[in-house]
């Protein structure tokens, strides 16, 4: 079976894999800048809001109002730690429910205010532990989401760091999506990928390469607008130079969606999301004996005409068989 | 797994005939189960359904329309692991009749007209890439455009890994919908079946307006092991369960398979789509008795655009057309 492909994805060879591998790694860098680093070195002026107005603050998340060349903006960031202690303290960078929902809480606060909404995305993944089932960490990542795709304000979304699943998603609907050139986006950790797919958790390698991790092949799949290139050896060795790339492209992108009027945008918006994947429409020989019963079929079988068969059953075409466990596809 | 010829008369008794429950561990009579919807007998344990048998249970007969049954994956990233993402593909389709993880279409419900996704966990664990992320959107934008109440009944293990981060994203490009859902007063009905985890609850399933849940079904956003795993915590009885979200307010009814049909038409005719407003145009306006004349008399008072709300079939670019025609007005 061939299946459109998109051009300049092939499987990817021994030095891709080390090559994506690499840029996992610089993305988990621990000197790589976290949000709180980028902020102070962007805007003019920051004012941290803390706490969901339900259930607590979640470190893991930091956010407020910000001066951008003079402009009021809304800043919102996962926050990872420096050190084994500030790492504690955040979490990792993996929220609970609390940190979406303050994350919410400050987006419609620029929704209100009118000012643009500006994430960076840095995390592993939403927090996965038992607490986060209780607070409801599905509903609170979808409800971001949908959040997102409604704001009347224009939104700037930059990658810095790893661009986990979930959790990343969450704060990372945007009208343009930029990514740091060494950040990486994916859909579930190298890690959880090769444990499910290869059974080996060593296949982290290999399921980075596969799965298109890196900042220039989301470009390619169109997932993101645009790489900002890194200082050197990456980020962690000149947070000042990443920062005044991040300033200029967030500017530059801001400068590009606010023009358009709140209807415009969210039109935008929602197109660009929309279009986003890989489908082709393909004619299917319409089972007319069950789609859509002609009037010949439908009077046939109720007069019991010849020729004319008995309607199966949706249950007969589709039914049920015995299946194993099958995990091969879900994150 | 061996081919079933259906008119064959040969049948292997031991293997073909029952089922012993996971549950209660009593064998189960397949006829038996097939008569009492896949649910056990004995200790009430349900088993997984296909597509066809979500039709079957839930609609009136003849009322599914499949839409869009052509619709085909692609292999955006050239994927590989120890197979090929082409080759799973085709063991899922071998395996279970389908072309893809979930099948909409419009059907009706106690003569209530619906728009309806399900999905089948048997194909690729129920993932979503690229195709169910299409389906589930035209689905919604079917319901706004026909003014339909919409209905998906879940059954996934979340976004599937072989579309990367074309998977991830469609959790936004099935939620965004939903927002245009909220504005023109149609109502969205999620059913969470066994299991229902990852990605599609940390999407539109979890944005129900109502959110109905099978029986001891296994709910969650991440998997158990994972869970407990990562945290190495003792996970609390019941750990996402379908009773567990009930529990913590995230799920608003456990339905027994038997009273599934009876409850979404109760509920159907106790949530009506919102009546329009005289005069109310935009993405609401659609294709029910008031929409189509509203649409009329606005033909005749000239204010005519051709993009009628978002097209159903026009696919993923018939929508910034739209916007940019109603901001030009």
């Amino acid at each position: 079976m061939t299946l459109p492909t998109i051009e300049g994805l092939v499987p990817p060879t021994a030095e891709e894999e080390a090559e994506a591998w690499r840029r996992v790694q610089l993305a988990r860098h621990p000197q790589r800048p976290r949000t709180l680093d980028l902020i102070p070195r962007i805007f003019d002026d920051f004012v941290e809001l803390h706490g969901d107005r339900s259930f607590r603050d979640d470190p893991a998340i930091v956010g407020g109002p910000a001066l951008l060349d003079g402009r009021a903006v809304m800043v919102i960031g996962h926050q990872k730690g420096n050190d084994t202690d500030s790492n504690i303290f955040r979490n990792f960078g993996s929220a609970h429910p609390e940190g979406f929902r303050k994350a919410q809480r400050l987006m419609r606060l620029a929704d209100k205010l009118g000012i643009p909404v500006i994430t960076f995305l840095d995390t592993a993944g939403a927090f996965p532990g038992p607490a986060a089932e209780e607070r409801g960490q599905a509903e609170a990542i979808a409800s971001s989401i949908k959040l997102m795709t409604g704001l009347e304000v224009p939104i700037v979304v930059v990658i810095v760091g790893e661009g986990g699943s979930g959790g990343a998603l969450a704060i990372g609907v945007g009208d343009e999506v930029l990514a740091l050139e060494n950040a990486v986006y994916a859909v579930i950790s190298p890690e959880g990928c090769a444990a499910i797919l290869w059974r080996s958790p060593e296949a982290a390698p290999a399921a980075a390469a596969a799965m298109r991790m890196t900042a220039a092949d989301q470009l390619k799949l169109g997932v993101i607008d645009s790489v900002i290139a890194e200082p050197g050896e990456g980020a962690h060795v000149d947070h000042d130079s990443t920062a005044a790339a991040l300033k200029s492209a967030i500017l530059a992108a801001l400068g590009r969606i606010s023009r358009l009027d709140p209807e415009a945008l969210l039109g935008s918006r929602y197109a660009r999301l929309r279009g986003i994947g890989l489908h082709r429409e393909t004619e299917v020989a319409a089972r007319e004996d069950v789609a859509a019963p002609s009037l010949r079929h439908r009077i046939g079988r109720r007069l019991h005409l010849p020729g004319i068969p008995r309607r199966p059953r949706w249950s007969e075409i589709w039914p049920s068989s015995d299946d194993g466990e099958n995990n091969e596809g879900g994150a | 797994m061996p081919i079933k010829f259906p008119f064959s008369r040969r049948r292997d008794v031991s293997a073909e005939t029952w089922t012993k429950c996971p549950s209660c561990e009593s064998q189960i009579f397949n006829k038996q189960l097939e008569r009492n919807l896949r649910v056990c007998p004995t200790c009430g344990h349900h088993f997984r359904m296909s597509v066809g048998e979500r039709i079957d249970l839930l609609l009136d007969d003849d009322s599914f329309v499949e839409r869009d049954a052509g619709i085909e994956p692609g292999d955006p990233l050239g994927f590989h692991d120890q197979k090929s993402y082409p080759d799973r593909l085709e063991a899922s389709r071998v395996k279970t009749g389908l072309r893809e993880a979930a099948v909409w279409g419009t059907g009706r419900i106690d003569d209530q007209r619906i728009a309806i996704a399900i999905f089948d966990f048997r194909f690729m664990g129920g993932s979503m890439g690229s195709v169910v992320g299409e389906k589930l959107a035209r689905c919604f934008e079917a319901a706004l455009a026909e003014r339909i109440p919409a209905v998906v009944i879940s059954a996934s293990g979340g976004a599937r890994m072989q579309e990367g981060t074309l998977s991830l994203l469609q959790l936004a490009k099935t939620t965004a919908p939903l927002t245009r859902l909220d504005s023109a007063g149609v109502p969205f009905i999620s059913v969470l079946t066994d299991p229902t985890t990852g990605g599609v609850l940390a999407s539109f399933a979890s944005l129900g307006d109502v959110i109905l849940a099978e029986p001891r079904a296994l709910i969650g956003f991440a998997g158990a092991r994972v869970a407990s795993g990562t945290v190495g915590e003792e996970l609390p009885d019941g750990f996402q369960t379908a009773e567990f979200l009930l529990e913590h307010g995230f799920v608003d009814r456990i339905v027994p398979r038997a009273e599934l049909r009876g409850v979404l038409s109760r509920l159907l005719r106790l949530l009506p789509v919102a009546r329009l407003e005289a005069g109310q145009a935009g993405e609401s306006r659609g294709w029910g008795p008031i929409g189509v004349l509203s649409g009329i008399a606005e033909r005749l008072g000239g204010a005519v655009s051709d993009t009628v709300g978002i097209g159903v079939e026009s696919g993923t670019n018939g929508d910034p057309a739209t916007s940019r025609e109603e901001s030009e007005r």
